[in-house]
C-alpha cells in the first residue's frame, strides 16, 4: 500500500516533461505551460488550506508581490531572473508571514474575509504605487530567463519545462512535509485547534510556518510568470485568481497533493476548452462550485480527515 | 468652499452612501447571527435589486433617460424589495438549506459559487457595460449651512431610517422576532420549543434580502449608474460594516454603516478617492484586530 501511494510521482512528471515533444502547437504548449503554473500555484495554496486548515481567500496576493518583485530586481537592479526567482519566493513568503501576523488571531470564516481584504488592499497599494509599480498600466521589458547563451525567450516550451520541473519539486517537497512532524502537526491543528493547542502545540508558530510556505511558493510562481510575459499587470491578481486557485485545491480535495495538481489541470484546461462559451464560463464555473459541494465536499482525491493523512504514512 | 463646509459636505455624502451600507449589513448580520454563514451572494443580491428597479423604471420612463417620478421610484423600491427577497429565499433554499449540517467550509464556498452565477446572469442579461439609471424627477436641492443637500439624500436617510426602526421593531417587539432571536441563541433548544428553525431561517433570508434591494434601488438612483461588478465590492464594504459593528447585532450593523460609510467620505475627501477602497478594507482589519467582536457586539468572534 505504502509504495502504490507514492509511485506516481516520477511516472507522472516523467510523462509530462516529454509531453513537449509531441506534436502540439504552440498555442497548446502555453495552455500547458499555464496550467503547470496553476498547479504550482495550488499546491503553495494546498498548505495553507489544505494542510493548516487556513482558510485564505488573498492568494493572489503572494502571487502579485513575488511578479512584482521580480520584476523590480530585474528593471531596477539588473538581477537575472535565476537570481530574482529564489529573492521574490523569499519576498513572498516573508510578506505572507508579515500580512499573517496580525490576523493569525482570528479563525474560519473571519480569516476568510480578513485575507480577502489584505488581498484586495495588496492590488490597491499595486495600483496606486505607480513611481514603483507603473500603476495601472503595470511594468513592462521584463528579460526573460537565459541559460548560458540561450535566452527562453518569447516560446512557451522552456518555461513549460521550467515550471514543471519546479512543479515536481514543490509536489516532492509537500509530500514529504505533510508526513513529517510539521505536517501532522498541521493535520491535528486543522481537526481541532483547542486540542492541539493543549498537546503543547505552538499553533501561532505552525499557522506563520504553513503560511510562509505558501506564500514562497506563490513568489516562485509569480517571477515565473513575469518572466514568462515580460510584464505585470496589477489585473492579473485579481480576487477571481484567488477564487480560481482556491477551487482548484477543492476540487482536487483539500490536503491532497496529486488532487491540487490535477485540480488546476482541470479548471485550467477546461475553460480554454470552453472558448466558444466563454461569456457563460464563469456562469458554469460557478454552478460548478455549487453542484461540487453538494455531492462531493471532499474534492476528487479528499483527504480532508486525519484519518486519512495517518493511514498514507 | 471653506475647511468647515468641506468637512460637513463629506460627512453628509458619507452618512448618505452609509445608510446604504447599513441596509445591506442588515442583511449579512441577520444571516450570521442565525446560521453563522458569510452570505457572500448579499451583495450581488443588492447588485440584482438596482437592476430590478432600472427594469421597472424603463417601464415607465416616456423616453431613454427620463427622469422619473417620486411614485415610480416608490414602486421600483417596492419591486425590488419583492423580488430581491424572493431570490433571497430561493438561494437559501436551493443551495444553502442542504449543506446546513455541512462543513461551514462548503457553504462558504458555495456562496461564493452562488455570487458567480448570479453576476454572471446579469451580465448575460444586461450586458457588462455600466448601466444608466435613471434619476428623481422635480429633483431639488438646497443649501443650508453651507452644505449642499438634494432631495435624493433626504430621501435615502428618510427610507432606511424608516427601514430600521421597522426591522427593530419587528425584531424585539413581534413573536417571530422573538423566535428569530431565540433560533439565533440556540437553534436546538428553539426547535425543542416549538419553533419551526427553517422557516424562520427563510423569513431571515427573504428580509434581509428585500432590505438590500432596497439599498440597490436608492444606490442606483443616487449614483445613475449600476454595473454588475457593483454589488461585490459594496458587498464587501457592507459586510466590513457589519463586522465594525459587531455581527450578529442589528444595531451594530446601522452604527456600522454609518461609521464607515462616514469615515470613507472623509478619507476621500482628504486623502484622495483612489485610496477610498483601502479605508474600508483597512478598517475591517484593524478591528478584527483590535475588538473582533465589533463595537457592539458582546460575544467574541472566534466562533467558526
Amino acid at each position: 500500500m505504502k509504495k502504490q501511494r507514492r509511485d506516481w510521482m516520477p511516472w507522472t512528471f516523467l510523462i509530462l516533461a516529454v509531453l513537449p515533444f509531441f506534436p502540439f502547437n504552440s498555442y497548446q504548449i502555453d495552455v500547458m505551460a499555464n496550467a503547470a503554473l496553476y498547479a504550482l500555484l495550488a499546491l503553495g495554496l494546498n498548505v495553507i488550506v489544505g494542510f493548516a486548515g487556513l482558510l485564505h481567500l488573498g492568494y493572489a496576493a503572494f502571487f502579485a508581490i513575488g511578479a512584482y518583485a521580480c520584476a523590480f530586481l530585474n528593471l531596477n537592479l539588473g538581477y537575472p531572473f535565476w537570481i530574482c526567482l529564489p529573492v521574490s519566493a523569499a519576498v513572498a513568503g516573508a510578506a505572507a508571514v508579515l500580512l499573517g501576523l496580525p490576523v493569525i488571531r482570528v479563525r474560519g470564516d473571519y480569516l476568510a474575509i480578513v485575507t480577502l481584504g489584505f488581498g484586495e488592499i495588496v492590488r490597491i497599494v499595486v495600483t496606486n504605487l505607480e513611481p514603483w509599480t507603473g500603476g495601472p498600466n503595470g511594468l513592462m521589458g521584463i528579460g526573460h530567463p537565459m541559460i548560458g547563451r540561450f535566452n527562453f525567450g518569447v516560446d512557451s516550451r522552456p518555461y513549460y519545462w521550467l515550471l514543471t520541473a519546479l512543479l515536481a519539486l514543490t509536489a516532492w517537497i509537500c509530500s514529504r512535509l505533510r508526513r513529517s512532524r510539521i505536517g501532522l502537526a498541521w493535520a491535528a491543528m486543522k481537526e481541532d485547534e483547542l486540542a492541539a493547542g493543549c498537546l503543547g502545540m505552538d499553533t501561532t508558530r505552525l499557522k506563520l510556518m504553513a503560511l510562509g510556505v505558501g506564500g514562497a511558493v506563490a513568489g516562485m510562481a509569480g517571477s515565473v510568470f513575469a518572466a514568462k510575459q515580460g510584464t505585470v499587470t496589477p489585473d492579473s491578481f485579481d480576487f477571481i485568481v484567488s477564487v480560481m486557485i482556491l477551487s482548484m485545491v477543492i476540487l482536487g480535495g483539500l490536503g491532497s497533493v496529486r488532487g491540487a495538481i490535477v485540480g488546476a489541470v482541470i479548471l485550467s484546461i477546461t475553460p480554454e476548452l470552453l472558448r466558444e462559451f466563454a461569456v457563460y464560463r464563469m456562469l458554469i464555473f460557478g454552478l460548478l462550485m455549487i453542484v461540487l459541494m453538494r455531492v462531493r465536499p471532499q474534492g476528487l482525491f479528499g483527504a480532508s480527515s486525519l484519518k486519512r493523512v495517518l493511514h498514507a504514512r | 468652499m471653506t475647511g468647515e463646509q468641506l468637512f460637513l459636505q463629506q460627512l453628509l455624502n458619507g452618512l448618505t452612501i452609509g445608510a446604504v451600507y447599513a441596509l445591506i449589513a442588515l442583511g449579512y448580520t441577520m444571516v450570521y447571527g442565525i446560521i453563522q454563514l458569510v452570505n457572500f451572494a448579499h451583495g450581488e443580491i443588492f447588485m440584482i435589486g438596482a437592476y430590478f428597479g432600472l427594469s421597472l423604471f424603463a417601464c415607465f420612463a416616456a423616453q431613454a433617460g427620463a427622469a422619473i417620478s417620486i411614485g415610480v421610484l416608490a414602486l421600483g423600491l417596492i419591486v425590488a424589495a419583492a423580488g430581491s427577497a424572493l431570490l433571497g429565499f430561493c438561494i437559501d433554499r436551493s443551495a444553502y438549506r442542504p449543506l446546513r449540517k455541512a462543513p461551514k467550509l462548503s457553504a462558504l464556498i458555495t456562496a461564493i459559487g452562488v455570487s458567480f452565477v448570479l453576476q454572471n446572469t446579469v451580465m448575460l442579461i444586461y450586458g457588462a457595460q455600466d448601466r444608466y439609471v435613471p434619476s428623481l424627477a422635480a429633483a431639488g436641492s438646497m443649501d443650508w449651512m453651507g452644505v449642499h443637500w438634494t432631495a435624493m439624500q433626504g430621501l435615502i436617510f428618510a427610507v432606511s431610517l424608516f427601514l430600521m426602526i421597522g426591522l427593530q421593531w419587528v425584531v424585539y417587539r413581534t413573536p417571530l422576532g422573538r423566535s428569530m432571536r431565540a433560533v439565533a441563541q440556540d437553534p436546538l433548544a428553539a426547535q425543542l420549543m416549538g419553533i419551526s428553525v427553517d422557516r424562520v431561517i427563510a423569513i431571515t433570508f427573504l428580509i434581509g434580502s428585500g432590505l438590500a434591494g432596497v439599498g440597490g434601488v436608492l444606490f442606483g438612483v443616487y449614483y445613475s449608474t449600476i454595473n454588475f461588478h457593483d454589488g461585490y465590492l459594496t458587498g464587501l464594504k457592507a459586510f466590513t460594516a457589519a463586522v465594525l459593528g459587531g455581527i450578529g447585532n442589528i444595531p451594530g450593523a446601522m452604527v456600522g454603516g454609518l461609521l464607515l460609510g462616514l469615515l470613507e467620505g472623509l478619507g476621500a475627501g482628504y486623502l484622495s478617492s483612489q485610496w477610498k477602497n483601502v479605508i474600508a478594507f483597512g478598517v475591517l482589519v484593524l478591528v478584527l484586530l483590535i475588538r473582533p467582536r465589533g463595537l457592539l457586539g458582546e460575544r467574541v468572534g472566534d466562533r467558526a
